[in-house]
């Protein structure tokens, strides 16, 4: 029997190919596939390729630090693996100019630096930007816009750096691994390792910060890592690209977001059209199962066939799927292309593994329990067509339907809290749709009676097969709801997102502003038009205890906390919370308290593992400072406004030695007010972070791009589900139609029915679908993305009235060839 | 009455059928007795709505009895559930219904194989071809059901019953859908193919003269049959 059950398989599904009738089925599962495997591609490279960009934030793939150079075994290990290697050094030195000299710090770099990313330089202060694979040659020094200004030279010009003379080669208008200590430096000085013996800064005494750069193919660079790591001692830093920045963690972290949750809409919209369609399949088979009855196949021998033509038929679905998906990420990698440069690594082949088993489960929970029915149809069907079609359990069909999207969503959203809001989100809305619609079609068949002509001929058809309607109301609302979705995600959710960086956003930072200094500072600043900056007290100090515990670095895993556990922290006291901030836990401190209090923000919690009510010993200008945490706050680091991992009330931090901090926006245009400010201000040290703003924006602008192109999956997604819903009600009425005709039903009697229904089909699911759109649009910003989200009027009118047009347009037209069509024809094909 | 189970190749005795309605219970067949022989035709004509088809399927086991008890090639039905009637049916029962009941999907040479397929022969295509090449449609194998003609449908049908060599052949109207001569082209053909592979036929009909060419008639009247001379 098993060849029969192959031999016959493979033939219904040469049929099915001919005949076209697993279209449909076929478009809805190569969508879902191809949504994740596209998405599953592109992370994926993203991904592997976060770790190169990560790279680009240390201008590697892995750094080593210290204050003495790392042991040569480290190097040779790293040849051995064929990885690159480049030495920098840091320090603070001076540079001798014709207006003095200036406080600067030095980098000298191997000529192969950088290993990852690129520098790019000026050769003017109007000249534009060019990029360059190397840093300076012998004898040239490339210098920050703002030294050049203060050092009052041209470029071109000799200035003195320790015991040799260096020319000014270039202004340096990018350095890829800039970030890190963003408020430790002086203007940066970049010369060539080699020119470092002739100035005679660097002794074995000296305070040098030395880092090695390693770079090279992905595996021999975790090897190089895994082999690094047990024998690293305490004085050397392993720095590793992906854990570089939280400002860029904190963007991508969203996008990936973003994207996973465009692929869940897109899946649950793709289901929808898989059940549809398969509801249609199931309808067109009944004869032919009926016949094979007949002949003598038993059940279990059509379940063997149908399970394993849909295996089959699903397997090269989810194939062409995957290819798709292959295809739709190159789109997406375009949209990141001129970030990530030609440097994004090829996918690996997981997601397409991804892909196949997604498009399976999807179609074993979408589309077997409406074919299980087929087994039940009897074969007395064959001779007797009044028979009808056995009827599908529906708690079957919602129970195949709620465990493979419970299984995909937990799978793809890997957060069992996520997947359970998810589902508990998507159960709600199905219930609520359902319920809807079966009172407005209890509504529409009260109008339906008051109503005439073709009026009441189609509020009645719409009326007259209520599951029917349940279902198809449904599947359009389904349809429209991610059209809005797009509108609602794309548009108002991005803005949000978007608006996070405003064109206003800090671009300058002062820092090490003194207590004396505070005044006269906010009065220069609002001298020049920059009222809005705000000063604040930074206090270093490091964390000893969390309750009774000592922090020992060593004592966690994560790389993150094992370096914030290491490293001192900028603690701040204020009266108020910042407006950007948002309090997640705890309370913030009244007014005037006496209370010693910390507050702490949300991801270093986590990452230390601090809960509300622990209490922090921070170590603090030579004494101890203990306090209990009353609040923790959720921060948002991208926005670039000067943030604190801690702050605590002023009566606990405010008699501690402070230097204050501001940041504030300041157009291009009116650079030249830094000079005078550097002047009046000697000691207080200015840093531009225009370039890495521009990074971070340009993360945010590709991660929207990004997420619009897997939307268009949701697009198409949800037109399928409309064409399939529209497909599906062709075949109810084909005969019904052929009657009605035959009987001289009018034209246009019929086709103005056709359009009431439709219409009114299509006003109930923009209706339904706008306030599901609404409130998933503000349950995702407020819950999952932590963005404030405003109410859209013009998304009622589109959804609404859009979709009553929508609707009322395609399927009058696609259900038009009935009507045209001679009744008898109509009739041959129905029967 | 004794039975020889080899010669007998379906027999009812006592067979009742009942189905219940909007308007009560409604008697399809009432203590109903018949016997088909080996190779034996068998006419059964009566009005529309007399319940001659209910009868074929109650015969071919396509649906169970009210009451009363039905043998298929030996077998009784009431002793096998839906899947063992289907694995009975297999290879030894044929049919031929009134609308011809291709798949659609399928070429007139696939429809052929199915059955053959089913019951996993081993020489499944030479089978078929012969089968086609005996109705005389070879040269259509490769059309589809919507390519051919309503008698050209039916000769598929034909072959399709024939092909697995059934003991026998329930034909339920074969002939309502088509013209006067297609008809008796057609009768031709089936009672031919009876001779040749020794198949009994149970022909259902409302026409007295297909009926006439078969060795015995039977009228169905008020859910019962009775003999016609």
């Amino acid at each position: 029997m098993a060849t029969s059950t192959w031999r016959i398989t493979r033939r219904l599904l040469r049929q099915d190919w001919r005949s076209g009738e697993l279209y449909m089925l076929g478009a809805a599962l190569i969508l879902t596939v191809a949504a994740i495997s596209a998405v599953g591609f592109f992370t994926d490279r993203i991904e592997t390729g976060m770790i190169r960009q990560g790279g680009e934030l240390i201008a590697a793939d892995l750094a080593i630090d210290g204050s003495s150079p790392p042991p040569q075994d480290y190097l040779e290990q790293a040849t051995r693996r064929g990885l690159v290697a480049a030495r920098t050094l840091e320090f603070p030195s001076v540079v001798m100019g014709t207006e003095g000299p200036q406080l600067v710090q030095v980098k000298a770099a191997d000529a192969p630096y950088p290993l990852r990313g690129r520098l790019r330089v000026q050769d003017g202060f109007t000249a534009p930007e060019r990029t360059v694979e190397q840093g300076p040659p012998r004898g040239e020094v490339w210098v920050e816009a703002r030294l050049l200004r203060l050092l009052g030279e041209p470029l071109g010009a000799a200035v003195g750096l320790g015991e040799t003379r260096l020319r000014l080669g270039a202004i340096l208008s990018y350095e890829p691994d800039r970030g890190g200590g963003l408020f430790q430096f002086a203007p940066r000085v970049l010369i060539n390792a080699a020119d470092l013996p002739a100035t005679g800064l660097v002794s074995p005494a000296s305070r040098v910060k030395h880092r090695l750069l390693l770079a090279g193919d992905l595996a021999a660079v975790d090897a190089y890592s895994a082999w690094l790591k047990p024998r690293l001692p305490v004085n050397l830093t392993l720095v590793d690209g992906r854990t570089a920045r939280p400002e860029f963690e904190s963007a991508l972290d969203r996008a990936s977001r973003f994207l996973h949750l465009a692929t869940l809409v897109t899946l649950l919209v793709a289901g929808s059209a898989i059940a549809l369609a398969s509801r249609r399949l199931v309808e067109r088979q009944i004869d032919a199962v009926a016949i094979m009855r007949c002949l003598g196949a038993p059940r279990h021998l059509l379940m063997r066939v149908f399970v394993l033509r849909l295996a089959l038929f699903g397997l090269m679905a989810s194939l062409v799927g995957c290819l798709v998906g292959w295809l739709g990420q190159l789109a997406l990698v375009a949209t990141v292309a001129e970030w990530f440069g030609a440097d994004l690594p090829p996918a690996s082949w997981r997601p397409v593994a991804v892909g196949v088993a997604t498009g399976m489960i999807a179609l074993l929970g979408f589309a077997v329990p409406p074919l299980l029915q087929l087994t039940r149809v009897s074969p007395l069907r064959a001779l007797r067509r009044d028979l009808g079609t056995p009827r599908a359990s529906a708690a079957l069909a919602v129970l195949g339907a709620a465990l493979a999207l419970a299984l995909l969503i937990l799978w793809q959203a890997r957060d069992a809290e996520l997947a359970g809001k998810l589902l508990g989100g998507v159960a709600l809305t199905v219930g609520t749709l359902v319920l809807s619609v079966l009172a407005l079609v209890r509504l529409a068949r009260e109008l339906a009676g008051r109503a005439r002509g073709v009026w009441r001929l189609g509020l009645a058809a719409l009326t007259r097969r209520p599951t029917f309607a349940v279902l198809q109301i449904a599947g359009f609302g389904l349809g429209i709801l991610a059209l809005l979705l797009l509108a609602v995600v794309r548009v108002d959710l991005l803005k949000t997102w978007q608006e996070g960086l405003p064109p206003g956003a800090p671009n300058h930072f002062l820092v090490n502003i003194q207590p004396q200094e505070v005044e006269p500072v906010r009065a220069f600043l609002h001298g020049q038009g920059i009222a809005q900056a705000e000063l604040f007290p930074m206090i270093r100090g490091r964390l000893t205890r969390i309750n009774d515990r000592p922090i020992n670095p060593a004592d966690y895993e994560n790389p993150r906390a094992e370096r914030l556990a290491a490293r001192e922290f900028n603690l701040s006291f204020a009266e108020r919370l910042q407006t950007d901030n948002g309090i997640t836990a705890g309370e913030w401190w009244p007014s005037g308290t006496r209370a010693p209090a910390f507050s702490v923000e949300q991801g270093l919690a986590e990452t230390l593992g601090i809960k509300l009510g622990d209490r922090l010993t921070f170590f603090i200008s030579g004494h101890e400072v203990a306090a209990p945490v009353t609040s923790l706050r959720k921060v948002r680091w991208d926005s670039f406004n000067v943030n604190f991992f801690v702050v605590s009330p002023p009566a606990l931090l405010g008699a501690e030695a402070a230097t204050y901090i501001t940041s504030f926006h300041l157009p291009h245009a009116r650079e030249a007010m830094i000079p005078e400010l550097v002047r009046h201000f000697p000691s207080v040290t200015l840093l531009n972070v225009d370039a890495l703003l521009k990074q971070v924006r340009a993360v945010v602008e590709r991660g929207v791009l990004a997420v619009e192109t897997v939307f268009l999956f949701t697009l198409a997604a949800g037109m399928l589900v409309m064409f399939a819903g529209i497909q599906a009600s062709l075949a109810e009425r084909r005969t019904e139609h052929g009657i009605l005709r035959t009987l001289g039903a009018g034209r246009r009697a019929l086709l103005g029915s056709l359009a009431v229904e439709f219409t009114a089909t299509g006003l109930l699911a923009g209706l339904l679908a706008s306030i599901f759109a609404e409130l998933t649009g503000w349950l995702l910003a407020e819950r999952l993305f932590g963005l404030q989200f405003g109410f859209n009027p013009a998304l009622w009118l589109t959804g609404v009235l859009g979709s009553g047009l929508l609707i009322g347009l395609a399927g009058t037209l696609a259900t038009y060839p009935l009507l045209i069509r001679p009744p008898l024809q109509t009739l041959r094909q129905a029967g | 009455m004794t039975v020889n189970p080899v010669a007998v190749v379906a027999r009812a005795q006592g067979l009742g059928k009942h189905v219940t309605g909007p308007s009560g219970t409604l008697t399809i067949l009432e203590g109903l007795d018949l016997q088909v022989q080996a190779g034996e035709a068998v006419a059964i004509l009566g009005a529309s709505g007399s319940g001659k088809s209910t009868l074929l399927g109650l015969l071919a086991g396509l649906d169970s009895a009210s009451f009363g008890e039905v043998w298929l090639c030996g077998q009784p039905l009431t002793d096998l559930n839906e899947d063992g009637r289907a694995e009975l049916r297999a290879g030894r029962v044929g049919f031929v219904f009134q609308s011809f009941q291709l798949l659609p999907t399928l070429t007139a040479l696939e429809n052929v194989l199915l059955p053959l397929e089913l019951t996993g022969n081993a020489d499944a295509a030479s089978r078929a071809d012969e089968a086609l090449g005996r109705v005389g449609l070879t040269p259509r194998a490769g059309h589809y059901p919507r390519q051919l003609s309503g008698g050209e449908q039916q000769r598929v049908a034909i072959a399709r019953a024939y092909a697995p060599r059934p003991a026998v052949l329930f034909a339920d109207e074969p002939t309502g859908n088509l013209d006067q001569a297609t008809g008796e082209q057609i009768i031709d053909l089936l009672l031919d193919l009876r001779t040749e592979s020794g198949a009994a036929l149970v022909l259902v009909t409302h026409d007295p003269r297909l009926a006439e060419r078969c060795d015995r008639r039977l009228r169905m009247h008020d859910g019962a049959l009775e003999a016609i001379q």
